[in-house]
């Protein structure tokens, strides 16, 4: 369990910057999703904070520690990914165990663990099979094991649900959240889906072309939307815009035509 | 077939058919001949039927001095050299390939892709062509008439470099990062999710160089002047010229069978691996 504090993060590749001074304090145990549309820096940003992606300025602090040095894996996170990653030739079991047996655990503590996390997610049958053998929401229930064997301070989300069906992504949506508020781990969660993100998440960070455009609470985002790109991203069916004028005496909604001449109501 | 007549039933055997007898006739006669005696052998016509004298022919090509007269190594022997250095040869090459496909692609150095385009250069340049130079190579390294001086200048392959980054470039970045978040080092990813991951192309890379090693006979054939250290390949070429008396097709055949012998069981042994690794995509 820990507390995640993203200061100043920005990141380069060549001379483009992708994202630009990213702030952001995440809370113990809070469930935080990253929503945007494609190409908005989202998943860069998750794997910055995973150690997959340097860092080219800022600072991320997970707990205590700065870990913009650290490897992956002794951050002490885990990751679930959109195509689940896992290794085609090992069972269930040895899947959800490599990573503890790589941490040199005992045997009984890697079994107890395995076993623990498959009752949680209900696949103990079928800890002995391939990846291949499962369909994808089995698929996408032992990636979860996997983070969930690490016994991780932060879980990270990379668009888990994407490539499941409707019916089944509602479900998953649903179970990630208790799970989530079960263990009581921090999440970060990377969606460009607004429902999910509305639904599963504490908080949601909107980001825009690399830019933090909002970071609050789904009732905040969509009572204040703190610009018009979160006003129109949020919600369905979507927002209407009308455009309008600030005058001295209000917000006159109004087309000028080319003469400048007013017309329609002024208020 | 799409269709089903008999006409066309009837027409794809006899295709079929006529191609198994042009493969599989050769090596009947090569069977045949190695179970009739020197004196048969020589007798016009040629016998089509198994005669009775199969073992006497085995056991005098792979304990006795294979050919009466000659100075030769016994079979047996050049079995063994044959293997020696086609095991060589693939798990050589396969060891090398398996590396330095790692290296270029999971690893970012400088000249990456130089090395990469002057590994893959060397396709132009197989042993037939640089035969001067490998020679003198290998003669001052002092591995004339030895297994290295056999097998090493053939490890060094292009082919199945290139052909493990294809198979390196297929697995998922994903492997990778969950790798490195399970907190696998290089060597660990390479040993534990690369190798299983390429274990079919390994099979069928392995088929195809052993059968490159094994009949190989141009480069024994410089290298190694000691009989000791023939190979089974190149002495079959070696008996035919030998022999100042008419040839001991006999003899000759059986060695020519025993040669055939290896090549096969790795191919048949290794046939599902090798398919999947031709075809198989999935990842």
């Amino acid at each position: 369990m820990a507390e995640i504090k993203l200061t100043d993060l920005t990141k380069s590749y060549g001379s483009t910057e992708v994202l630009h001074h990213v702030e952001g304090d995440i809370n113990d145990g809070e469930f935080i999703v990253i929503v945007g549309p494609s190409g908005c820096g989202k998943s860069t940003l998750l794997r910055m904070v995973a150690g997959l992606e340097t860092v080219t300025s800022g600072e991320i602090r997970i707990g205590d520690r700065r870990v913009n040095e650290l490897e992956p894996s002794a951050r002490d996170i885990a990751m679930v990914f959109q195509n689940y990653a896992l290794y085609p030739h090992m069972s269930v079991r040895e899947n959800m165990a490599y990573g503890l047996k790589i941490r040199k655990l005992s045997k009984a503590e890697i079994n107890k663990r395995v076993e623990e996390a498959a009752e949680i997610l209900e696949i103990g049958q079928y800890l002995d099979r391939k990846p291949r053998q499962l369909s994808g929401g089995q698929r996408q229930r032992v990636a979860m094991g996997r983070a969930i064997v690490r016994d991780p301070q932060v879980f990270l989300f990379d668009e888990p649900l994407s490539n499941l069906d409707a019916k089944l992504r509602v479900q998953m949506r649903l179970e990630i959240r208790k799970l989530q508020q079960r263990l009581g781990v921090t999440s970060i969660y990377v969606t460009h889906d607004q429902v999910e993100a509305m639904t599963l998440g504490d908080r949601l960070m909107v980001l825009n072309g690399g830019y933090v455009e909002q970071f609050g609470t789904p009732i905040e985002l969509y009572d204040r939307p703190a610009s018009v790109f979160v006003a129109g991203f949020l919600g369905s069916p979507a927002m209407n815009f009308i455009p309008a004028i600030v005058e001295a005496d209000g917000v006159g909604f109004a087309r000028r035509h080319k003469t400048g001449r007013r017309t329609g109501a002024s208020g | 077939m799409v269709e089903d007549r008999p006409l066309t039933s009837i027409l794809t055997h006899f295709v079929l058919i006529l191609g198994v007898i042009a493969i599989a006739l050769p090596i009947w006669i090569t069977f045949v001949a190695a179970t009739h005696d020197e004196l048969r052998m020589n007798q016009v016509p040629l016998p089509l039927w198994p005669g009775t004298h199969l073992l006497d022919n085995l056991t005098q090509t792979l304990f006795g001095a294979g050919l009466s007269g000659s100075q030769g190594a016994p079979v047996w022997l050049m079995l063994l050299n044959s293997l020696a250095m086609a095991m060589m040869i693939s798990f050589g090459k396969i060891a090398i390939s398996l590396l330095s496909a790692f290296a270029i692609v999971y690893f970012r150095f400088p000249f990456r892709m130089t090395c990469f385009w002057m590994i893959f250069i060397t396709l132009m340049l197989p042993v037939e062509v640089r035969i001067l130079p490998t020679f003198e190579v290998v003669a001052n390294l002092g591995m004339l008439n030895s297994y290295w001086g056999l097998s090493i200048p053939l490890i060094a392959s292009a082919t199945a470099t290139f052909m493990f980054r294809q198979v390196f470039l297929t697995v998922p970045d994903e492997m990778l990062e969950s790798a490195r978040i399970d907190g696998a080092g290089p060597m660990r990813f390479f040993f534990d999710i690369l190798l299983p991951l390429s274990r079919t192309n390994i099979a069928a890379l392995f088929v195809i160089l052993f059968i490159f090693g094994w009949t190989q006979s141009f480069w024994p054939l410089l290298i190694t002047t000691d009989t000791s250290m023939t190979t089974i390949v190149m002495s079959i070429k070696q008996m035919l010229e030998a022999a100042e008396q008419s040839p001991q097709w006999n003899i000759i055949m059986t060695t020519a069978l025993l040669a055939r012998i290896p090549p096969i069981f790795v191919v048949i042994s290794m046939q599902k691996l090798f398919v999947q690794g031709l075809t198989e995509t999935d990842k």
